[in-house]
């Protein structure tokens, strides 16, 4: 039982290595690792449903007691999260193989994904805040070199600025968890939920709670701290960008509701007010960045920021039905984000351009992706019955009960300008007549497995709607425990060793 | 030697910014390295310096007082490492850029900004 939460880690880093000992046969690189994500899926869902049937799954590695050593937790949201990842790498992987150009599979684009799906499920999973630490470092330095990967002028100066912003949050982080340590004496979260709950200085945690904040809102894309995304997300080639821009920056925001709701709970009324107002102008000022974009990736880009906000605001309201309705939302926005930039990378295959201004009558030519398309930018800005209708609702509905008006006026707002700036990509990409001078090539090879993932996505998107209340029980469960943290206390402190 | 040790991070804080929003990318990674330098020195000096008395119980003793805490060691040295190959990959990358972009200046990369 306990090896299954090492699992997730364990088998990308196991599948990476063997991708580098296989550096110079791409085929065998290609087939570890669509069998890896397989199995990792395949592990996530069994891990999820463990969590779901038997509670709140804690290891202790080393075979030191908790609070020492290496602690991995799986909590509901964990799970969740975990399961996610499994999708969308197995989406990912399977469109990578039709669409990645060979010098970039032949300079080490596999194992570097493999790396960077460990150091995912790391962070998801860790119960120990340098854990943590040094799980956003394996994510971050592997990010670094899949979106720098071929070395194009637009990669390198978008990189320039992702690895900056990153690095000056890892040097916040560090000096959080530093400050954290000489004041509490504990790195395992757990341990440090029950220990800050009577710190002799609440002015102090207070601080070092926002500094949490910074530090985490950068990694994570929330206002005003989101500069380095839409500068560098659209640069890298499509698999990358959807990787990054579905998955990536959900690791900052789920390790903000993680320290939120078990470590800084001494003064709610201060930290969550912040929280909920950045998440509100995070939403604004994401969706106007995008409304003014021509750049197919670039807009989707500015709706990721746009996205975190509601995830944010959901942690603001920071009751158990908003909780829930993050989780739900989270993991919708996952699969349909990481589709709309698969979709666009079949946009740029067929026209060989991003431009929406030179793209055009991709509906005509092609209704079937113009319909993927639709499914997935309608369930985006919350059209009912698809997947964001329910996230949107549940955390409206969470906010109408505390009577946070401007809050959900806003979000409600944002959703409308969501579907404008969706709109606006259908009717320049799709619906118009091409423009003179766009060429237009044969989808060529691979187009049959590109294809396959954006189906599949869709689905998702689809399914999480239609069979909504089933799952949302799920995402109440994630929110009950978020909420309650004591049974994840209790799960972490009372394994002795036992491994 | 706190008050000593307190003022070394707040300079290395300061001329890391000062660093990070000059426009030249050398001094750009020069400002990271620094910023690092002193996070790992904030953790040192807050987790509490304890002169002398290391970490080691003598054989056939069981329990101790007052020794130096050796986490605090053990997580920069982890940190230290973490940033010694992160601004290793750093310099690579600004030594591309440089030769991709044909210039050093920060203003001239604004490429992927419009």
């Amino acid at each position: 039982m306990n090896s299954l939460i090492v699992l997730p880690i364990l088998l990308p880093l196991l599948v990476g290595a063997a991708c580098v000992l296989a550096w110079r046969y791409v085929a065998a690189q290609r087939i570890l690792t669509l069998a890896g994500s397989i199995g990792y899926l395949a592990v996530s869902v069994v891990l999820l449903e463990r969590v779901a049937s038997e509670g709140i799954q804690a290891v202790q590695k080393g075979d030191w007691i908790a609070p020492f050593g290496i602690t991995l937790v799986a909590d509901m949201f964990s799970a969740v999260m975990v399961a996610t990842t499994g999708v969308v790498t197995l989406v990912i992987v399977v469109y990578s193989l039709g669409s990645m150009d060979r010098p970039r599979e032949a300079w080490g684009y596999y194992p570097l994904f493999n790396i960077l799906i460990m150091g995912v499920s790391g962070a998801f999973l860790t119960g120990d805040i340098f854990n943590l630490f040094v799980w956003f470092e394996v994510l971050l330095i592997s990010s670094f070199v899949l979106l720098a990967l071929g070395g194009e002028r637009a990669q390198l100066e978008g990189a320039i600025k992702y690895v900056t912003l990153n690095l000056v949050a890892s040097a916040f982080f560090l000096a959080a968890v530093g400050i954290l340590y000489a004041m509490a004496g504990s790195l395992n979260m757990a341990d440090l939920s029950q220990r800050l709950g009577s710190a002799a200085d609440p002015g102090l945690v207070t601080t070092l709670a926002v500094l949490f904040l910074v530090a985490f809102g950068i990694k994570g894309a929330i206002f005003p701290l989101f500069f380095w995304l839409p500068a560098s997300y659209h640069t890298p080639p499509v698999a990358v960008s959807a990787i990054f821009g579905g998955l990536l920056t959900k690791v900052g925001v789920y390790a903000l509701i993680r320290v939120f709701t078990l470590l800084f709970l001494n003064n709610v009324d201060y930290t969550h007010t912040i929280i909920l107002w950045v998440g509100a102008i995070t939403m604004v000022t994401g969706v106007l960045g995008a409304v003014a974009q021509y750049e197919f990736r670039r807009l989707l880009s500015f709706h990721i920021v746009s996205q975190i906000g509601y995830m944010i605001m959901g942690l603001g309201f920071f009751t158990p039905l908003a909780m829930a309705g993050t989780v739900f939302f989270i993991v919708h926005n996952i699969f349909v984000k990481t589709n709309l930039f698969l979709v666009s990378g079949v946009s740029h295959r067929i026209h060989g351009t991003y431009d929406l201004k030179k793209l055009g009558g991709l509906y005509r030519a092609h209704p079937w992706v113009g319909m993927l398309f639709l499914l997935s930018a309608l369930s985006l800005a919350g059209v009912p019955p698809l997947s964001g209708f329910f996230g949107k609702l549940a955390l409206v509905k969470a906010g109408l009960n505390i009577e946070q008006f401007v809050v959900v006026a806003a979000a409600l707002g944002v959703s409308l300008l969501t579907l404008f700036s969706m709109t606006k990509i259908w009717a320049e990409a799709f619906w118009k007549p091409l423009p003179e001078g766009t060429e237009t090539h044969a989808p060529g090879a691979g187009i049959g497995l590109m294809l396959g993932g954006i189906v599949t996505l869709a689905v998702l998107a689809v399914v999480m709607g239609v069979a909504a209340g089933p799952l949302f029980v799920l995402a109440q469960q994630a929110g009950e425990q978020l909420m309650n943290p004591a049974p994840y206390i209790e799960a972490v402190l009372r394994v002795r060793g036992a491994s | 030697m706190e008050a000593l040790l307190a003022i070394v991070i707040g300079v290395l804080y300061a001329s890391g910014v000062y660093m990070l929003m000059r426009r030249s990318i050398v001094k750009l990674i020069i400002g990271l390295a620094l910023l690092a330098h002193g996070a790992s020195l904030l953790v040192f000096t807050a987790a509490g310096l304890t002169r002398a008395v290391p970490p080691v119980i003598p054989y056939g003793e069981k329990a101790v007082t007052a020794v130096a805490d050796p986490l605090p060691q053990a997580l920069i040295l982890t940190a230290i490492v973490i940033s010694f190959g992160v601004q290793a990959f750093a310099m690579v990358l600004a030594y591309r850029a440089y030769q991709t972009v044909g210039t050093d200046d920060l203003d001239d990369m604004k490429a992927t900004d419009t």
